[in-house]
């Protein structure tokens, strides 16, 4: 009997194009290697992710979605990563009332020197997710 | 209509190509809506990868281009060039970056195979909906600020200045000079570091295009390339700079002369509460130290305060008060330089414990003519001449626990110290080093290791274990890993030479500046090869060893690179800046301002309707393009451009869904 395929979460990424685009652009310069299971989206700023994208990726078939941004004080907009960083909280109270689990969204500072960072958190959040199994979100709004 | 999209796929010569099979790639984005054409090529950033994209797009008529290649942060802007030269709009351009977030981390070929054919998808989803855009033209200010007077910020500032641009050269000390100021002669050549920096310290001084501000610092910076407004906080001297001739009266008067520890002679020397940094110091003006004075501390001086009596030009003025200036600049080069680790921490090597451990650049004003013992070698303990001295190399440097990186000066400025010990103390002085290895990489160098080498040295290759304190003497503990043999040296005066971190302020200072710090606390430049000079925000510069630790030629060199840089800038009357810009739809929009809230830079104003409605409008200028606006919007009038919510929400969609 063919063994049976383990479960690969699909997660989108939101990359803050000064700071975390750059951390998971050293990631690849210094070869660093972490599973393959992300896609990421560059924006200019964190700021930019709108909450309705987190549940649009949720709801499309995404099993988890990963915002990045600068950390405190190192924002290209001075502020924009506070805005999400408080939005995505607040989004993860409302996420257990909708059934989703909350750890299915991560937020995380990383820098543009912070290659290894970007590595560790994918790398986390893929095995956190395979604990969680697949998001089922998609199957419920059908 | 449907859009024309070509797809190029950059096979990075072997980069991209080992681990993606960029056929199979190729094949796969025919596949995908909108794409009329897909083409590999070994470069497609080359001469000849550019003619090939071109010749594709007149061939194809095509709308837009996508590359699946190295990342945007790399070669967007070849990219764009190249399309535009092609005939499209340059932001009808879309990167799938497979070099940095896939090839580069995958070792499996079908996992990277896979992986690129997503991130290419969600690249064309975006570029399905991408739109032409014009980037909005700033006017430049002709003028530049340099931020830091080392030999680094001089450099910049006199090229700048001969370049005709105006220049404000802004320094926190009294007087420019910096390290090198301090330094007593220079590797290998031996040059007087004094005779070499002072003309350029005096060319500063005089220069036409120059304005100097010392004991200034810099306290915010708002606007962006072409319009910097930069606050700067100039401190109070207590002494009317422009009156004051520098006669030097007021410090012999003071009547804590000789008894305040000079900053400049690195604690060995004294100065008084009222001083010079150093007698050629540029400007050469007296400033009152308010954290000495009694005046300033305790609101009296004896009788009355001396220098007072004693200043001739009676420009003493204990009420002046610190002044807030803004200044607007088109360019900011920041040449703040580097701290020298305090080796304190390092309790093996009796810094703290023993006055005959000294660092290298104690050491430094030891042997300066113009220093606290008018050039002589003394132990500190009791100012006799030491009969041995022993040098001790990476202190802290290349060292996990502390600085991992090398500090690039000091085996070439130990060496040069143990040469001049050689010269003002005879051949009977003994004289050690301990070292890792020498790194003598530079012009030159070489020779001048050997020269040491032929000299009656003795060198240990390895890290004291300890430096400790006994009745004979100082003892340092060292494996020598060329002998394989424990030694231990008795030695009058021990010289470490320590690490060079980053200055103190330095992450303070990049927030206000928004420029980020590398893993090591530098500044970070845009590219450790091709742009070595640039930070990331547009407009602002990085000269010297604030990017990390150079040697004086390095330094130089680096500064003149910054301010050809910012001269690029400067010759430019109008600067095309980012069109990422947030635009509202005036249909949409309900007036309600809750843009105007959040907006970070005061973007947004009301603006009244013919019809007594008012709406949001955006000014092309002030916004920077976070997008936070947009997310803010309760009705989705408010957009930005080449991020708009149906280019996101296609590559999402694209992201999100389940294999074809």
């Amino acid at each position: 009997m063919a063994k049976e395929k383990e479960f690969e979460p699909n997660i989108i990424a939101f990359l803050c194009n000064w700071c975390s685009y750059a951390g998971s652009d050293l990631a690849g310069t210094s070869r660093i290697k972490y599973p393959p299971n992300v896609r990421s989206i560059r924006v200019m700023c964190s700021g930019r992710v709108d909450t309705s994208f987190i549940l649009s990726a949720l709801k499309e078939g995404a099993d988890g979605v990963l915002i990045a941004g600068c950390h405190p004080g190192d924002c290209h907009y001075q502020t924009g990563n506070y805005k999400t960083k408080r939005r995505t909280l607040l989004l993860k109270k409302l996420m257990d009332q909708l059934g989703i689990d909350e750890k299915r969204v991560r937020f995380e500072y990383v820098s543009a020197s912070e290659g290894q960072k970007f590595a560790d958190v994918v790398t986390e959040f893929v095995d956190e997710l395979k604990k969680l199994g697949p998001c089922t979100l998609k199957k419920e709004v059908k | 209509m449907n859009k024309k999209i070509g797809v190029f796929i950059c096979h990075c010569g072997e980069n991209i190509a080992s681990k993606v099979d960029v056929k199979k790639l190729s094949e796969y984005a025919e596949t995908l809506d909108d794409v009329v054409v897909s083409k590999t090529y070994k470069y497609i950033c080359s001469e000849a990868g550019a003619t090939l994209i071109k010749d594709t797009i007149k061939k194809y008529k095509l709308d837009a281009v996508v590359t699946a290649s190295c990342s945007p942060r790399m070669h967007e802007t070849t990219f764009r060039g190249i399309i535009k030269d092609g005939g499209l709009n340059p932001f009808n351009l879309e990167i799938a970056n497979i070099r940095e977030q896939c090839s580069w981390i995958h070792d499996d070929p079908k996992i990277a195979t896979e992986k690129a054919k997503k991130i290419l998808k969600g690249a064309v989803a975006k570029a399905r909906l991408l739109e032409s855009l014009e980037p909005p033209k700033v006017k430049v200010i002709p003028k530049a600020m340099v931020i830091g007077g080392g030999i680094a910020g001089i450099q910049s500032a006199l090229d700048l200045a001969e370049d005709g641009h105006q220049v404000y050269l802004v320094e926190k000390t009294p007087s420019i000079g910096g390290r090198m100021a301090q330094l007593d002669k220079t590797f290998p050549t031996l040059d007087c570091s004094g005779c070499i920096l002072t003309p350029k310290m005096k060319e500063v001084f005089s220069h036409p295009n120059i304005e100097l501000i010392t004991y200034a610092e810099v306290s915010n910076v708002d606007g962006t390339i072409g319009n910097y407004k930069v606050t700067v906080n100039k401190k109070a001297r207590y002494v009317q700079l422009d009156k004051c001739k520098g006669c030097g009266d007021c410090a012999e008067a003071c009547r804590l002369h000789d008894r305040i520890i000079s900053e400049f002679d690195m604690g060995m020397g004294k100065r008084s509460a009222i001083y010079i940094p150093y007698a050629q110091a540029v400007p050469p003006k007296y400033t009152i130290d308010k954290d000495t004075c009694l005046m300033l501390t305790k609101g009296k001086c004896g009788s009355g305060p001396l220098c007072v009596e004693a200043c001739p030009e009676k420009c003493i003025d204990f009420n002046q008060q610190d002044t807030i200036v803004d200044i607007n600049v088109g360019v900011i080069v920041v040449a703040t330089g580097y701290d020298v680790l305090d080796p304190s921490a390092l309790h093996e090597y009796s810094y703290r414990t023993s006055e005959d451990v000294i660092t290298s650049m104690e050491m430094e004003r030891l042997i300066n003519s113009a220093g606290p013992t008018d050039g002589k070698i003394v132990c500190p303990s009791n100012a006799e001449k030491p009969k041995s001295v022993t040098y001790v190399l990476c202190v802290g440097s290349r060292d996990e626990t502390a600085c991992s990186w090398c500090c690039r000066i000091g085996c070439m400025s130990a060496l040069k110290q143990i040469y001049l010990l050689n010269e003002k103390l005879g051949d009977d002085v003994e004289l050690n080093i301990c070292y890792t290895d020498i790194r003598s990489f530079g012009k030159g160098y070489e020779e001048f290791y050997r020269k040491i080498r032929g000299m009656n040295v003795n060198l240990f290759r390895g890290r004291p274990s300890e430096v400790r304190n006994s009745e004979k003497g100082l003892i340092i503990d060292i494996f020598d890993t060329i002998t394989n043999k424990l030694f231990e040296i008795t030695s009058d005066l021990v010289v470490l030479v320590p690490a060079l971190v980053p200055r103190e302020d330095t992450e303070t200072f990049s927030r206000i500046l928004r420029i980020s710090q590398s893993a090591d606390g530098f500044l970070l430049e845009a590219h450790p090869k091709l742009r070595p000079m640039d930070t990331f925000t547009s407009g602002i510069f990085i000269a010297g060893s604030c990017q990390g630790p150079k040697d004086i030629q390095d330094s130089v060199a680096h500064a003149s690179g910054a301010a050809s840089r910012a001269a690029n800038i400067l010759s430019k009357k109008e600067y095309e800046t980012e069109p990422y810009i947030s635009v509202v739809d005036e249909d949409l929009c309900s007036g309600c301002a809750t843009c105007i809230s959040i907006c970070p830079y005061d973007a947004i104003e009301l603006e009244k309707q013919k019809d007594d409605t008012t709406i949001a409008k955006v000014n092309e200028t002030l916004c920077m393009g976070c997008g936070a606006c947009v997310v803010a919007c309760p009705s989705g009038a408010m957009q930005q451009r080449g991020f708009n919510d149906k280019q996101l929400l296609a590559m999402i969609h694209a992201y999100a869904k389940e294999e074809d």
